[in-house]
């Protein structure tokens, strides 16, 4: 009750008495914003931004190194190596896979209905083919699990090795699988920076996948040749394709260039990258290089799953960039 | 091309949003919120998990065409009840990863609620933008083209409420000939820039729910050219197949290198 909102009212109704408020349809619209040209409809967005929460991209990184950890484990199992670092790399693939479900279940607008997911088999859903990956992995890792520890409780012979290679086959393929389906899943969208992004994703989170579980083995005290090997493969690689995002400054990839989540993005491949290969070249022959040289490339993968994702809910906000790619001839949703 | 569909004519909205309301009586659809846009007369912004009819008020330059109806507004003042296209080929239902998103026998895509597990895999999946998961339940919800109703032979809530004719409903083979002769005569009486969206010359296929337009698609929101994610899938399965086989070799060299 102010002296001035009583002047303002007294303002308002001259105002209106000189018929100079609302008196004419024609007589205050000024500023109303009009669509012109090709404009979207009021600049609204013309997509759904993603639903998903942090157990998504979480289940990204820990799928990834669970089933790639299985893949190594195969690996060093054809060519001999130290049975130890092979019983980590399957128990580490066993334990992604508990994790995974619970991720995923977690993340479900109706948990209660998980095996729901099981109804069907979709060649043309990416979503359903990673369901049944999950639950192929969960079983052929058990398998594995189970022939590298029969044999420290006293059963061993034909049927153990059977189990062996039967389990590292099978945890092999959808390990692979498990930890590339992911880039397919959201690359094949209607979120454009995913979808335009669905070539090079899937060679991005394998190589993630790799870096993080041989990562988890030379923190874990395993400092041979073979870790030290795919660290840098994976480090190589990953820094290939952040010049890769860095240079490809496109309109599509705006979400990744710009703002808190381009620096986000820049911090996490410069991790999983740069950084990581770096301290592998100038410090890897020390155990607290390689450590460093691990942890800075598990920390920009994880960090760069979660930016993935918000970049997915950038992108689909912009509906102008989205239509003026349709118009160019782009082949995009 | 014997199913049903829409036909929603923008040059004969009158923007009453009947449409809007019959769908949520009809189909029990909760409130979404109660706020002021400040965008013409349009306080629901967009189709969502609790709105399936969606009214568009255009305010377009007085020199993209003639107004519609006689009035002094500085603007072409244009409407549009926006819907789920229905498409051909669907990239909600290509994506559903548990069979819930069906195409009925008379060729709508509708959601089975009682099998949906809110996986939000649909979401992503809509080129259009269309259906989305309600926080409040969990599910994935979106216009369900009123199956219950058409199955008993009644026309979708929205065609039955519309004063003017604007939502048209019927087969498709005989809504599609009529939106192009609306065109037709529509230029002849000077509306220049009027149009059909039906995007048949992409991956989509074609839709149930095609709209007369004045202006360009991206004026509704309607992309120009969408396509269907699903269509594209080979690009990144073959990409991450390649990739896999190149990690496992790494891998094993690693091992034989040692």
């Amino acid at each position: 009750m102010s002296k001035i909102s009583e002047q303002r009212l007294e303002e308002i109704k001259q105002l209106a008495s000189e018929g100079k408020l609302a008196s004419h349809p024609t007589a205050g619209i000024t500023a109303h914003p009009q669509i012109q040209g090709r404009d979207p409809y009021y600049g609204l967005p013309a997509l759904k931004p993603p639903v998903w929460t942090w157990e998504v991209p979480l289940y990204f990184f820990i799928g990834g190194i669970s089933g790639v950890s299985a893949c190594i484990a195969f690996a060093a199992q054809i060519f001999g190596a130290d049975p130890a670092l092979i019983r980590l790399l399957v128990w580490v693939g066993f334990v992604g896979a508990l994790v995974c479900p619970a991720l995923l279940i977690a993340d479900l607008g109706r948990p209660a209905r998980f095996l729901n997911m099981m109804r069907v088999f979709k060649w043309r859903s990416a979503m359903s083919m990673g369901a049944w990956i999950l639950v192929a992995f969960s079983g052929a890792i058990a398998t594995a699990l189970a022939a590298v520890e029969l044999p420290r409780w006293g059963f061993d012979g034909g049927l153990v090795t059977a189990l062996r290679w039967l389990g590292g086959i099978g945890s092999t393929v959808t390990g692979l699988l498990l930890a590339s389906y992911t880039a397919v899943l959201i690359g094949a969208t209607a979120i454009p920076v995913w979808f335009k992004n669905r070539v090079v994703l899937p060679i991005h989170f394998l190589c993630s996948g790799l870096g993080s579980a041989a990562g988890i083995c030379e923190l874990a005290g395993f400092l041979i040749p073979a870790t030290h090997l795919l660290g840098f493969f994976a480090s190589g690689v990953e820094t290939l394709l952040e010049a890769w995002f860095l240079l490809r400054r496109t309109k599509v990839n705006a979400p990744m260039h710009h703002g808190g989540l381009g620096v986000a993005f820049l911090i996490s491949g410069m991790l999983e990258g740069p950084a990581s290969l770096l301290l592998r070249i100038f410090l890897g022959a020390t155990p607290a290089g390689r450590w460093a040289a691990a942890l800075s490339f598990m920390t920009g993968a994880l960090i760069s799953r979660f930016c993935w994702i918000r970049a997915g809910k950038v992108s689909a906000l912009d509906s102008r960039g989205q239509f003026e790619m349709q118009r160019r001839g782009e082949a995009v949703p | 091309m014997s199913t049903t569909a829409f036909l929603t004519d923008a040059t004969l909205c009158i923007g009453c949003k009947a449409c809007e309301v019959a769908c949520k009586e009809w189909n029990d659809v909760p409130a979404d919120g109660f706020q002021w846009s400040g965008l013409s007369y349009d306080n629901t912004e967009a189709l969502g998990a609790s709105t399936w009819r969606h009214v568009m008020f255009l305010e377009q330059p007085v020199v993209a065409g003639p107004q519609i109806a006689e009035t002094n507004t500085p603007f072409r003042w244009t409407f549009l009840s926006d819907v789920c296209k229905h498409c051909a080929n669907s990239g909600c239902l290509e994506g559903c990863p548990t069979g819930s998103i069906v195409r009925t026998e008379l060729g709508g895509i509708y959601v089975q609620p009682d099998v949906c597990n809110g996986c939000g895999y649909c979401v992503v999946s809509c080129p259009f933008g269309v259906i989305d998961k309600r926080p409040t339940d969990g599910r994935a919800f979106k216009c369900t083209f009123c199956y219950d109703r058409q199955k008993v032979g009644l026309k979708p809530a929205c065609a039955t409420a519309c004063p003017t004719t604007s939502i048209q409903f019927g087969l498709l083979s005989e809504l599609a000939p009529r939106a192009e002769a609306r065109v037709v005569e529509l230029k002849e009486r000077g509306y220049t820039d009027a149009q059909v969206y039906n995007p048949t010359g992409t991956t989509v296929g074609g839709i149930n729910a095609i709209s007369v337009i004045l202006g360009e698609p991206e004026n509704y929101n309607l992309p120009p050219a969408p396509e269907v994610p699903t269509a594209y899938l080979k690009s990144a399965w073959t990409s991450a197949l390649i990739s896999a086989t190149v990690l496992f070799g790494a891998i094993c060299a690693a091992f034989a290198l040692q």
